[in-house]
């Protein structure tokens, strides 16, 4: 589904982050990928959603849909995301004066008319978001307020699950999707992941910690350290790094 | 392809900036006695009129032009500006077919059709071009309601009686440095007037164009509606583009009496000069309303997202018992844009009351604030006022200023404000783009967002163009 092939990537002007990252994700499979700070985890996701911040040095990054093969590199950011593509932030951000139910009929639209689906006006698409956030259990009176404005941490996550939700992409980057979290915040978002996990498409956690992996188990778990993967394996390589860190990882490897 | 986009983008940034070439009818530059008394004569104007301007232009010459403003701009050369400048083809009134067909085509390419079969519906057009009013349409509608809505030159020689009793009644002669320029070399401008009880059947519209060189254009609108009648007026503006300043120093008065409603809504477009701002138009306008009656209402909707300088503070002189004086706006500026805008809200009756809500955005170098006096008299009793004043900063070059001054001379009156500042930033473009939704649609979202409170008080189909002109300027300012 995802290929990702010797990415290189730097900060416009500035030095190279990422150093040559192989990767690929078939429909189905919940990936982790974990590392120290700094190793360039954050950087992955954002270069794969297109932030304009970056520029990629080289390589490829591959999304095969349904309608086959296309070249994420070569799409902007909203074009990722109508082919399927969705990032979870770790810093959601605040969009005032804006109401969350407008924004999320906006998005939801867009991503609609982009593929060649009938848009839902105002009427269905409530209709719709009610069943979403029956589904996750969430509060719906928070779809009122201004998008992310005076929201907890937990309720920013929860909103991003919630996009998910409403946009289905086939794979989610979802970074950092436990930080700054209470474990009831944590369990809450951690079960929205698991409802939205179907057989046609794929996550991808970014974290730090592996309690995150308590609660949903990974197929794949990539260690990442200087811009580089420097192992993978099973989710008993989490269970490690949570019981000897980091840093034999990094000592062990090259 | 996206270049290619943006290339368009930035040459549709000022689409209303070509020139017309036509013969015009002009006066020599500069300004003594000897203009105006040329300035009047042109317009054919009754007696008392010029007394009027003479003893303005009187009290202006001894006058200095105010600095207080937060504004940076050299001195005006008053002697070096045309005060007059009109299409030599003049119309008759009424007579389509003698307006300069040139001037009727500039019109059209600005959207507004003069002609008898192209004319907007629901809206009833003055076309003002450079010193004159070449065309007002629906008159045969608006007469069966006994609505006068014609060019102030023409009120004055028609209706003397009502334009001697309320010209310079809400702004007198002595207001302000350019109230007392205005006052002496006017030209033209709307004269409304809506019968006890009307309730006009269509919305009012001027539409200002300045055209001609190195002249400034001085125009004069007069709104009077009078007991229980009610009535939606919209302004328009645009200049071609040019590297010199040219200055628009106008005059708007309202007069609401008992129960009568005035809505007044603004897009102001002026040229705004380029990016190292050269050229533009200077804005330095003087707006107020008085709502005279009791119930009456005075309700003023801006969008300012032109000209080099803006120097304007729509008002309203609450002096009827229970009248309701609102201020809805939104101020944008780019490039080097400086704007300095507000309002005042004067309580003097009775459960009086007023709304200000205010939204500057401010792009690249340019600098917006925010400029409002809310003041409650003693007699002004349980009189209210809300105001809001948001700001949005669009990237980190660009300033946002807010000068709130609240005077409250009674107990039983009740203030609020409340002031935020924001900024629009590349992470949440990114944001939004990375849910689907393309610069354009991102942008869009977020300025309605930000503005949603005003543009809902703007007339529907002004609201669309309104937040089409912000996008654009908004695009070409974070793309």
């Amino acid at each position: 589904m995802l290929k990702i092939e010797q990415l290189h990537a730097r900060v416009k002007d500035g030095p190279e982050i990422l150093k040559g990252i192989d990767l690929e994700i078939h429909p189905g499979e919940m990936h982790a990928v974990m590392g120290p700070n700094g190793s360039g985890k954050s950087t992955l996701s954002r270069v794969i959603a297109g932030h304009p911040d970056y520029e990629v040095t080289g390589g490829t990054v591959t999304l095969t849909g349904p309608d086959g093969p296309v070249d994420l590199l070569e799409l902007e950011a909203h074009e990722r995301a109508c082919a399927g593509l969705f990032l979870g932030f770790q810093y959601p951000v605040e969009v005032p004066g804006v109401s969350n139910r407008t924004f999320l009929r906006a998005t939801f639209n867009a991503v609609r008319r982009a593929n060649g689906k009938p848009t839902l006006d105002p009427l269905d698409f409530d209709m719709l978001l009610n069943k979403k956030i029956e589904q996750l259990g969430m509060d719906e009176r928070f779809i009122e307020r201004a998008v992310n404005v005076d929201f907890s941490g937990g309720e920013k996550k929860r909103n991003e699950i919630l996009q998910m939700a409403l946009l289905e992409p086939q794979l989610a980057l979802l970074d950092e999707i436990d930080s700054g979290l209470d474990v009831d915040a944590l369990k809450a978002v951690a079960d929205g992941v698991n409802k939205l996990r179907s057989p046609d498409n794929a996550v991808v956690l970014i974290t730090h910690y592996q309690r995150l992996l308590d609660y949903i188990t990974p197929d794949h778990v990539h260690i990442m350290a200087a811009g580089r993967f420097v192992r993978s394996g099973g989710s008993d390589l989490a269970l490690e790094i949570e019981k000897r860190g980091y840093d034999w990882i990094l000592n062990t490897a090259d | 392809m996206k270049k290619q986009d943006a290339a368009e983008q930035l040459k549709q940034e000022y689409r209303y900036g070509f020139e017309t070439d036509i013969e015009i009818d002009t006066v020599p530059k500069g300004l003594n006695e000897e203009t105006i008394r040329m300035i009047s004569a042109k317009k054919d104007e009754p007696e008392w009129l010029l007394e009027f301007r003479l003893n303005a232009y009187q009290w202006w010459k001894e006058q200095r032009e105010p600095t207080w403003a937060h504004l940076d701009y050299p001195p005006v050369d008053f002697q070096n500006i045309r005060y007059y400048a009109a299409p030599k083809n003049q119309p008759k009134l009424d007579s389509l077919d003698e307006v300069d067909p040139e001037v009727l085509k500039t019109f059209d390419r600005l959207g507004i059709p003069l002609g008898e079969q192209k004319q907007l519906a629901g809206v009833a057009v003055d076309a003002v071009f450079d010193s004159v009013s070449v065309r007002t349409t629906h008159q045969g509608l608006l007469a069966q309601y006994g609505v006068i809505f014609c060019s102030f030159s023409e009120a004055a020689k028609k209706y003397p009686a009502l334009v001697k009793k309320y010209l310079g009644s809400v702004v007198p002669v002595k207001d302000n440095f350019y109230a007392g320029l205005n006052s002496a070399v006017f030209t033209d401008g709307s004269f409304v007037y809506i019968p006890p009880g009307v309730h006009c059947p269509v919305d009012l519209s001027t539409y200002f164009r300045i055209n001609a060189k190195e002249t400034g254009q001085f125009e004069r609108t007069l709104i009077i509606a009078d007991k229980g009648s009610r009535v939606s007026y919209i302004e328009g503006c645009t200049a071609p583009m040019r590297d010199e300043n040219q200055l628009h120093a106008a005059i708007v008065e309202l007069i609401a009496l008992d129960d009568a409603e005035i809505k007044y809504s603004t897009v102001q477009n002026w040229y705004p000069g380029d990016k190292d701002g050269k050229g533009g138009i200077y804005n330095f306008v003087v707006k107020r309303g008085l709502c005279k009656g009791v119930n009456s209402k005075i309700s003023w909707t801006q969008v300012e997202a032109g000209a080099a300088i803006t120097w304007k503070y729509p008002s309203v002189l609450l002096k009827g018992d229970n009248s309701v004086g609102e201020f809805y706006s939104v101020a944008l500026t780019n490039h080097k844009m400086q704007a300095d805008t507000g309002t005042k809200m004067i309580h003097m009756g009775k459960n009086t009351r007023s709304t200000i809500i205010s939204k500057g955005i401010s792009c690249e170098q340019s600098c917006n604030s925010y400029r409002g006096l809310v003041r409650i008299s003693p007699g002004a009793e349980n009189a209210r006022n809300y105001s809001q004043c948001d700001s949005m900063l669009v990237g980190d070059e660009s300033f946002a200023n807010t000068f709130p001054y609240i005077e409250v001379n009674n107990d039983s009156s009740v203030v609020e404000h409340e002031a935020t500042t924001s900024r629009l930033s590349a992470d949440q473009l990114f944001y939004l783009q990375s849910r689907g939704l393309d610069m354009e649609a991102s942008i869009s979202l977020l300025v309605n967002g930000f503005c949603e409170d005003v543009f809902r008080t703007l007339p529907l189909e002004f609201a669309v163009e309104a937040v089409r002109l912000l996008e654009m300027k908004l695009e070409d300012s974070v793309g």
